[in-house]
């Protein structure tokens, strides 16, 4: 579906302190998940218990918001209870949505929460109008959030093709493999996205220090090296060096981040109804300055500013760090 | 005491037209497998080569007593694509979904979910089997007791475990074989075609730990899970999938039956694997709940 009203911007919240950061810097909508497995980012320290997650949604409608309540990972075989009272307590909490992707667990909420708008997680990476349209009729849907697959031409010929809203990532991590469907994590380290809400976990991660400089390993895996005195990264599974054939390097994504930023109007013209910024393990000063500049860039978007204007707006969010627009242009497949 | 069944899974890796008659022949000639996927699922440009030589494929398949399943593609984008899985779902054998956009095609018509379709529970599973899945292959990263629990629940199911070969790991929008030649996806040469059972990726210290087949990352070593009938039918697995590479699967076919047929046990069986020339070693973390690449150790 194409819509043309104000494009909505979802920004992430892992703590009630960063709910409250994303709501005053002008979120539109924050997500966020329980303290448990039943959310895509269960890093320790982070998410809401259900009492948190009920002062959160009032907090944000105080102040004009709304909050998507994310359960989205897969419910355990003979133990889907923890996944049904998520699905439960936000519905009672009174979430302006549910992001979910387990089929299970959209069932449960089209049965016995009806009347909770349902959102599908790009963790269940619907990627075309067939397999939005089947989530749409079965357990009405309203909106999918987009695979990390899909140009942005791509994405305006399927909001064409498809009855519900559609949700685009533009800033943040960058998943290279399709989620929802990669097991990297749990082959190497024995825990996953889908089985446990986390990727490349770090209770597995070691630095060792030789002769050539530091080797950062997960569960022993040498996911990259570093010579002595350059500055080691995470060992996050895609984005490490590795050989192939005659070649070594970065075999399947370079260290970056995505910055879709400038492609804001273009996804106004595709008809993307929400812009969603990643990072519910990062700290309240991040999101407070993240979410502030996109607020500025979606307005300047909104009154019809050009892309070179809202770069500059966005330009101070660059951190030094290297970005991509991912698969959202072409040429990145 | 009931019959584990024997199922070879669709062909990952892109051989050309003639290397797949002649393997298609060999399976269907020499084996007692009962059930043979065909199709591409994994990279849609590869269609046009193979789909000339399907045909003749799934009539000497059928001829030698088999049962064909069509399988579908894993991760459809272009039009082209979704209209190829649309035309497979209207064909009157069984289809294999490996991907959500089959499902309103397939509806109400028998099929098999393939490991690329995330049933995770029993709720998952018995919403598939309303919708007419007969057997279930669970993703890759589940183990016996796992599916045991979503099999015991679900008992008019078939439940078929991912038994041999490189693991299916990841898909992406991105080709790593076009990426590592400084290709485009869109004019990718088909450098896919030169490593018949993937490209291995070693890390930086040469630890081998996975492979890339085109938009496809597998692991490097190779999956065996490897248990007698009993505890298999315990956990109510009826069928064991065995995924195609480049080496003798007439013998790995004949390991696993004498395995299923008790005139082997599952050293015996892992011992014989190993004497084969596989990609990789034996791993068998997953089907123990734990991490995949643990390898396979005797009981």
């Amino acid at each position: 579906m194409t819509t043309s009203g104000r494009m909505e911007l979802v920004c992430p919240a892992g703590t009630p302190s960063a709910l409250r950061a994303a709501v005053q810097a002008g979120a539109d909508s924050i997500y966020c998940g329980f303290r448990d497995e039943t959310n895509a980012r269960n890093f320790p320290g982070l998410n809401f218990s259900p009492q948190e997650m009920a002062e959160g949604i009032r907090f944000a409608h105080a102040h004009g918001s709304k909050v998507l309540v994310a359960i989205n990972t897969f419910a355990r075989a003979g133990d889907t209870d923890p996944w049904r009272r998520a699905a439960d307590t936000a519905a009672a909490c009174g979430a302006d949505a549910v992001i979910a992707a387990d089929i299970a667990v959209l069932d449960h909420m089209a049965t016995q929460h009806p009347g909770t708008r349902l959102h599908l997680s790009v963790q269940a990476a619907a990627a075309t109008p067939e397999s939005i349209g089947f989530y749409a009729d079965a357990f009405n849907v309203r909106r999918v959030v987009l695979p990390r697959v899909l140009s942005v031409q791509e994405i305006a010929t399927l909001n064409r093709l498809i009855k519900v809203e559609t949700e685009a990532f533009v800033f943040g991590g960058l998943c290279v493999m399709i989620e929802g469907r990669c097991y990297l994590s749990s082959y190497a380290a024995g825990r996953s996205p889908n089985l446990n809400g986390v990727c490349s976990p770090p209770e597995m991660v070691s630095y060792d220090e030789d002769r050539e400089g530091t080797a950062a390993r997960l569960a022993g895996f040498t996911i990259d090296r570093y010579a002595p005195g350059e500055p080691a990264g995470y060992p996050t599974l895609c984005k490490g060096r590795f050989k192939a054939g005659d070649k070594a390097g970065y075999l399947f994504e370079d260290p970056v981040s995505l910055n879709a930023g400038s492609m804001i109007v273009a996804f106004k013209a595709a008809g993307v109804t929400a812009l969603k910024i990643e990072g519910r393990q990062r700290g309240k000063g991040y999101v407070t300055e993240v979410v502030r500049a996109f607020r500025k860039a979606v307005d300047a978007a909104e009154q019809g500013h050009d892309a070179t204007e809202i770069d500059n707006i966005l330009a101070g969010l660059s951190e030094g760090g290297r970005q991509t627009t991912g698969a959202y242009r072409k040429i990145w497949r | 005491m009931a019959r584990v069944a024997l199922t070879l899974g669709p062909l990952f890796f892109h051989w050309p037209a003639e290397r797949l008659r002649n393997f298609y022949f060999r399976i269907a000639d020499e084996t007692a497998l009962e059930r043979i996927h065909v199709g591409e699922v994994v990279c849609g440009k590869r269609m046009p080569f193979s789909d000339p030589v399907w045909p003749e494929i799934i009539e000497r398949l059928e001829r030698g007593g088999k049962e064909v399943v069509l399988s579908t593609l894993a991760a459809p984008a272009t039009v082209r694509e979704r209209k190829a899985i649309a035309e497979l779902c209207a064909d009157g054998r069984v289809v294999e979904i490996n991907d959500i956009t089959a499902l309103p095609a397939r509806s109400g018509r028998p099929f098999v979910t393939g490991p690329f379709l995330n049933v995770y529970n029993e709720a998952t599973a018995r919403f598939l089997m309303r919708h007419g899945a007969i057997t279930i292959c669970p993703p890759v990263e589940l183990s016996l007791n796992t599916v045991g629990t979503i099999a015991g629940a679900c008992p008019e199911a078939e439940f078929e475990l991912f038994a041999f070969g490189r693991l299916p790991l990841a898909l992406s929008g991105r080709c790593y074989h076009a990426r590592l030649h400084g290709l485009h996806k869109d004019s990718c040469q088909f450098t896919c075609e030169q490593d018949p059972d993937g490209l291995a990726v070693d890390t930086l210290d040469d630890q081998s730990f996975l492979a890339i087949n085109g938009v496809q990352t597998l692991s490097a070593e190779v999956h065996a899970a490897l248990f007698e009938p009993a505890t298999l039918l315990r956990h109510g697995i009826r069928r064991l999938r065995l995924s195609p590479h480049d080496c003798n699967m007439v013998e790995v076919a004949h390991i696993y039956r004498s395995l299923l047929d008790g005139t082997q046990d599952a050293d015996g069986a892992r011992f014989l694997l190993s004497c084969l020339d596989l990609p990789g070693r034996l791993v068998d973390g997953y089907a123990h709940g734990k991490a995949g690449a643990q390898p396979a150790m005797p009981a």
